[in-house]
């Protein structure tokens, strides 16, 4: 699995997504810088991943979705290669038109860095084949603006196309509003496109790859991931 | 020298903060009356905050060496050798004033210039630490400081991108009117790639790195050395606006330029921006600088030179270039987005020269500007000492199990959970123990070592006996260290005390310092970085004296580093250390009784030494299940806090010789609570009645309920709800 990690001023988790990545998949990425126009030739899977893009200046996410890299992101995701987006990349996939919706404030207005509950709703994802569906992970968030919003036809449509593949519950899978720490409509905490190559998520699984953290549930998305690209090899 | 600078006038030196002497010192160092530009620079040199005028005398006895020492006090930060090419840099600092007056921005910015600090040595920062101290829980400006301070901390640590891993958070009166922000900041570099401030060389480049200058700040070092009055909310414009965005951009592009050779020295510009930086490099290299300002990236157009040399805007760095990798540096800078300016160059002539439109503004002896300042050698007043408190005077003490319940939702000991929940403290993926515990434990690089990091000191101790509180500021961040695994490698202290013309503060901060120093050597702790913050007073009313013992430990394995809840049930529960009961100064007695005194208790050094050393052997055999250290709120507290992290209940048994109050709440010093499997526990009491070492049983863990005699049981999750409960719902504004 030949990956790509996307480096905008102001990312910061760069480098825990690249331990990730290197760790689970065997075979670090390439880190791709936000001026550049092309990705690496043979890229499998893009990362964007987590920060404070140019200082979440004017709104997050906002200026990174037009910075030269997105052009090629977003080619390579119409040609449907797969684009994995955590947490100010989530933000940036949103504000680049790459998924539906926003993400607001936290509900409490403040900053949350935690462990959290999702439950995997679907296992037929590239994203989520390592896990089973309805199976409960422990995964830390860590930011001020994870509340997903969008308009009520768009979240129709998300829920009625099974697009919803991660969600805040209890550890027992219940979804539930004291389990929902910023507040995201339908307790949302990952989507995917239409085309299902595209996953937007807030909490971050790259932080629970090591038993050091306490936790090794964020193995299963890039284990998922490496076994997707050897099937389709 | 031409100038349309206003005239130096007595009234104009006292706002500048200097004394007639200390302006009849300027004038005979310079052999005439100095511009208003030099002024400026005279009196941000020779403020208290840049000069350590009145601590300096007393900061020179403190231990500062060992073999594995690199760099002590004097540099950017302390710099401690690890082993295997490595070394850790770290410091603390605070930004107590700016924090009052503008707590989001204040705090946000005492996070970036402690960073600054330690990336300016050439180190990647991995944690953020932070000692809070605010004012009365019922003091209408709490609530308000609390919530801006903490947000601006995260607001600037989670955007830099470094986890913030610990510290601690108090709340007294004696806060009201000062709050204490003191930030601490670690990172790693390699030993051979330390960078310093010294310029070398003749004719060498100076160049402004980062951010533009604007008028944010100016005075900020000044505003630090001064007291409060009631005008304290009118100097919210001397308080810096912080952008960790430029941060992140110029912790990366100064490690490239570090990387590519490109660096013969580097400073921040921190306090007193353009001025400390620029005369501190060539002074230590006994090289002059000039400057010319009209090449300093601005943010508005017509700043003056005073209002430049004086600027403390942030993000901001001055470095002396290799001529030949002028190109290359600027290259990484642009790419970076940032600033890169050719603003001077140094000199043979010891001057500090500064230029604005053609004019020489400034023309000053470069190194008398450091060397000469002033330095005081105030009066001190030793306290008298407070009477020791006998714990049989206190009449028909409530029971122990409603005191434990009181004491654990009290603001002081209650779950600060609502606080580093704002802060990303797991950014990096590197962070073992996360905050709640008595140290945190952050991995270096891959491992398997790792660092044990904490912030201590108790307030009140050192009020009532700054010398034992001083001795017990240094022995409770070695025991937090050493309960982790770690090994104590060195501090930092940060020294938060009010007026030093008040011969009280005096003795305050020199019975402080001289604990601190004792405890240091018997300890084998140095000092290798700190900071002094004085007039933390607010209409002439001092906070306690607060020395924050920044320490850092190291483990050689992370994986065997022990946590302190309780793991398994039917395990023996074993105390360390001599317990007599020890109530004065006690949270029992502040919190139960509203009482505030006797003498607190006494730090036996050889003691600590002793009973550290034993529990770190038990650890690294891998003897001990769980380790806690005891100290505010004594036993029960931390017997509540082990249950608590784990679920998991005790039977404890009642002391046989003790009283009861006295042997649960006393705050006794070196001691630690363990756990031992049945098979274990043989082994760690011959281990202690070989060592000599007092070790008994207290009890055995299981159950769902902390169980003593003749107590009602006390249901875990029950005192687990008291305890989270306490600052969220203060914080909602409906505290009960």
């Amino acid at each position: 699995m030949k990956s790509a990690v996307l480096v905008f001023p102001g990312i910061n988790r760069e480098r825990d997504m690249a331990r990730a990545l290197t760790l689970v998949a065997g075979r670090a990425p390439t880190i791709v810088w936000h001026a550049d126009s092309k990705l690496p030739t043979g890229t499998d899977l893009v990362v964007i991943p987590g920060g404070f893009s140019y200082g979440d200046y004017l709104r997050c996410g906002a200026i990174a979705a037009r910075a030269p890299i997105m052009d090629a992101v977003r080619a390579f995701a119409t040609e449907g290669g797969l684009v994995l987006a955590v947490c100010n990349g989530f933000q940036i996939a949103c504000e680049a038109g790459l998924l539906p919706g926003v993400l607001m404030r936290n509900a409490q207005l403040r900053f949350i860095c935690r462990d959290v509950y999702l439950r995997v709703e679907r296992s037929d994802t590239p994203f989520t084949r390592g896990y089973n569906a309805g199976q409960v992970i422990r995964v830390p968030v860590a930011h001020g603006e994870g509340n997903y919003i969008a308009d009520g036809e768009t979240i129709a449509r998300l829920e009625g196309e099974g697009r919803v593949v991660f969600r805040y519950s209890s550890p027992d899978g219940i979804v539930d509003p004291n389990w929902n720490h910023n507040g995201a409509m339908n307790a949302i905490a990952g989507i995917i496109n239409e085309r299902g190559n595209v996953l937007g998520m807030m909490p971050h699984p790259e932080n629970h790859v090591e038993a050091l953290m306490g936790c090794t549930d964020g193995r299963g998305l890039f284990a998922g991931l490496l076994d997707h690209f050897k099937r389709a090899a | 020298m031409v100038s349309n600078e206003p005239a130096v006038t007595p009234e104009l030196v006292a706002e500048h903060g200097l004394t007639p002497d200390e302006y009849e010192r300027i004038r005979k160092l310079i052999g005439r009356e100095p511009t208003f530009t030099e002024l400026g620079i005279f009196s941000a040199m020779w403020n208290e905050h840049c000069s350590y005028k009145s601590s300096k005398v007393h900061l020179r006895t403190l231990p500062t060496k060992a073999s594995w020492v690199i760099q002590g006090p004097g540099e950017n930060a302390g710099v401690i050798d690890i082993g295997d090419g490595l070394a850790v840099v770290f410091k603390m600092e605070s930004h107590n004033h700016p924090s009052y007056i503008e707590p989001y921005q204040g705090a946000a910015t005492g996070v970036g210039g402690i960073l600054r600090d330690v990336f300016t040595m050439g180190a990647r920062p991995i944690a953020c630490l932070n000692a809070l101290s605010f004012g009365a829980p019922d003091n209408p400006k709490t609530r308000h400081l609390v919530a801006g301070v903490v947000a601006g901390i995260g607001g600037y640590g989670n955007s830099f991108g470094v986890p913030t891993v610990g510290g601690e958070v108090r709340f007294h009166r004696r806060y009201d009117g000062n709050c204490l922000v003191n930030a601490m900041a670690v990172g790693i570099a390699e030993a051979g790639k330390i960078f310093y401030s010294a310029a070398s060389g003749v004719g060498m480049p100076i160049v402004y790195l980062g951010s533009k200058t604007g008028r944010d700040g100016i005075h900020g070092a000044s505003m630090a050395s001064a007291e409060f009055g009631a005008d304290a909310e009118e100097k919210r414009p001397t308080v810096q606006v912080g952008d960790p965005f430029s941060e992140k951009l110029l912790l990366e592009a100064c490690l490239e330029i570090m990387e590519k050779g490109c660096v013969i020295a580097i400073q921040d510009m921190g306090a007193a921006g353009l001025t400390c930086s620029a005369v501190e490099m060539g002074a230590k290299g006994d090289l002059g600088v000039t400057l010319d300002l009209d090449s300093v990236p601005c943010r508005e157009t017509g700043m003056s030179a005073y209002e430049m040399m004086l600027s403390e805007s942030q993000e901001r760095m001055l470095m002396v270039l290799r001529p030949e990798k002028e190109k290359e540096a600027e290259a990484i800078f642009r790419k970076w987005g940032l600033d890169f300016a050719i603003v001077g160059e140094t000199t043979p002539t010891k001057r500090f020269i500064v230029r604005l439109g053609g004019a020489v503004m400034a023309d000053l002896p470069i190194k008398e500007l450091g060397d000469q300042a002033p330095v005081y050698d105030r009066p001190a007043a030793q306290a008298p000492k407070h009477p020791i408190f006998d714990a049989a005077t206190l009449e028909a003490p409530i029971g122990i199990a409603e005191a434990l319940e009181k004491l654990i939702g009290s603001p002081d000991l209650c779950s600060k959970r609502w606080v580093w929940q704002q802060y990303d403290h797991v950014i990096l993926g590197n962070t073992v123990q996360r905050p709640g515990g008595d140290a945190a434990v952050v991995r270096i690089n891959d491992g398997p070592k790792a660092l044990a990091l904490t912030a201590d000191v108790t307030p009140r101790y050192c009020e009532a006996d700054p010398f034992e509180g001083g001795k017990q500021a240094v022995a409770e961040a070695w025991r937090n260290l050493t309960a982790t695994g770690a090994r104590p490698l060195a501090l930092t202290d940060n020294l938060n005390f009010g007026n030093p013309e008040r011969p009280e503060i005096m003795g305050q901060l020199v019975g402080c310092i001289r604990g601190i120093g004792e405890a240091c050597r018997v300890l084998d702790f140095p000092v290798v970085s700190g900071n002094v913050s004085l007039y933390n007073e607010t209409n002439g009313r001092a906070i306690l004296p607060t020395p924050t013992i920044g320490g850092v430990g190291l483990l050689d394995d992370f994986t065997k580093s022990i946590t302190l809840g309780f793991k398994s049930e039917g395990e023996a529960i074993l105390l360390v250390g001599e317990t007599t009961g020890w109530l004065g100064q006690s949270l029992y007695l502040r919190e139960v009784y509203g009482r505030e005194e006797g003498a607190p208790p006494p730090v036996d050094l050889a003691a600590e030494k002793r009973h550290g050393d034993f529990v770190r052997g038990l650890i690294r055999d891998g003897l001990v299940t769980a380790v806690h250290d005891i100290s505010d709120g004594g036993l029960l507290i931390a017997l509540a806090e082990m249950a608590m992290a784990s679920g998991i209940g005790a039977v404890l048994e009642n002391p046989t010789n003790a009283l009861a109050h006295g042997f649960w709440f006393g705050e006794d010093q070196a001691r630690y609570v363990l756990t031992a499997g049945l098979s274990d526990r043989k082994r760690v009491l011959a281990r202690a009645q070989e060592a000599g070492l007092p070790l008994r049983m207290i009890g055995t863990t299981g159950g769902h309920v902390l169980a003593l005699a003749n107590e009602r049981p006390l249901a875990v999750t029950r005192l687990r709800d008291r305890f989270e409960a306490w600052l969220p719902d203060y914080m909602r504004g409906s505290e009960r």
